[in-house]
C-alpha cells in the first residue's frame, strides 16, 4: 500500500503549480484552469485521507466538490465571455476598474 | 518557457485529470474516479475548449509583474511540503466513529450512496441549488442584450 504522505506530497506540489498559475499568468482562461488544478489537489487530499481513516465522508466532499467546481465553470466562462464582450480582450491587466 | 496556446494547456490539464482518476482507483474510490473522468473530462474541459476556440486569442501571453508574490507564496509551500515530506515518523491520529459507513464493506458506490442519501441529504439538496443558481448565472451573464444595455 502507498504510504499516506505520497499522497500529500502529490497534492502539495499539484496545489503549488496550481497557486503559481493563479498569481503568474495573465490569462483569465489559464487562471480558471490553475484554479481546477488547485481544487484537484484538495480532492486528492479528500480521497487519500479518506481511505486512511477508512471513511466514506471525505469522498462524499469530494462529490459536493465537483459539483462546486461545475458550476465555478458555467459562471466563471460566461464572466469570461462578458468580459471579452467588454473590452475584446482577455489580458487581467487591462481589467482595472475596482484598482484605486 | 511558457505554453503559449491555452488549447495546450487544457490539454495537458486533461491528461492531469485522468491521472487523478487514475489515482482515485488505487485509492478504492471507483465510483468518484469514473465521475471525475465524466464531469471533468466529459463536461468542464470541453466548457474550457469551446471558451478558448470561442474567442480565438492570438494575443501572446505574457506573466504578471507580481512574480515576486508568486516566488513568495511558492517558495513558502515549497518549505511546508519539505516539511511534511520531513516528517516521517508522525502518524495520524487514528479517528473511531462507527456511526458512519465504513468504506470496503460493501460495494464503494453504495456505501457512498448510502451516507449521500441519509447523513448529506441536505448538502446534497443544496448542491442541486447551487448547480441551478450557477445555470441561470450563466445564461444571463453569456446574453447578449442585457450586457449591451447596461454598458
Amino acid at each position: 500500500m502507498i504510504p499516506l504522505s505520497y499522497y500529500l506530497l502529490l497534492s502539495g506540489i499539484v496545489f503549488l503549480t496550481g497557486v503559481i498559475g493563479v498569481l503568474l499568468r495573465r490569462n483569465i482562461i489559464i487562471i480558471l484552469l490553475s484554479v481546477e488544478l488547485m481544487l484537484n489537489a484538495t480532492n486528492i487530499n479528500f480521497v487519500a485521507f479518506s481511505q486512511y481513516f477508512h471513511h466514506v465522508a471525505g469522498q462524499v466532499f469530494v462529490f459536493f466538490a465537483l459539483t462546486v467546481a461545475a458550476a465555478e465553470v458555467a459562471v466563471g466562462l460566461a464572466i469570461i465571455i462578458a468580459l471579452y464582450r467588454a473590452k475584446s480582450t482577455i489580458n487581467i491587466d487591462e481589467f482595472q476598474l475596482l484598482k484605486w | 518557457m511558457a505554453v503559449r496556446n491555452p488549447i495546450y494547456s487544457a490539454l495537458a490539464l486533461l491528461i492531469t485529470l485522468f491521472h487523478v482518476a487514475g489515482l482515485y482507483v488505487t485509492l478504492h474510490a471507483e465510483f468518484l474516479a469514473a465521475v471525475q473522468i465524466i464531469v471533468y473530462a466529459g463536461a468542464i474541459l470541453v466548457l474550457y475548449l469551446f471558451v478558448v476556440m470561442l474567442l480565438n486569442l492570438r494575443q501572446d501571453i505574457r506573466y504578471h509583474r507580481q512574480w515576486p508574490m508568486a516566488a513568495a507564496v511558492g517558495v513558502t509551500l515549497v518549505i511546508e511540503t519539505v516539511i511534511l515530506a520531513a516528517m516521517k515518523g508522525w502518524t495520524a491520529p487514528v479517528v473511531a466513529t462507527g456511526t458512519e459507513t465504513i468504506v470496503g464493506e460493501t460495494g464503494n458506490t453504495e456505501a457512498i450512496g448510502d451516507v449521500l442519501f441519509s447523513t448529506y441529504l441536505f448538502p446534497f439538496e443544496v448542491a442541486s441549488l447551487i448547480l441551478l443558481v450557477a445555470m441561470i448565472g450563466a445564461i444571463i451573464l453569456a446574453k447578449k442584450d442585457i450586457g449591451e444595455r447596461e454598458a
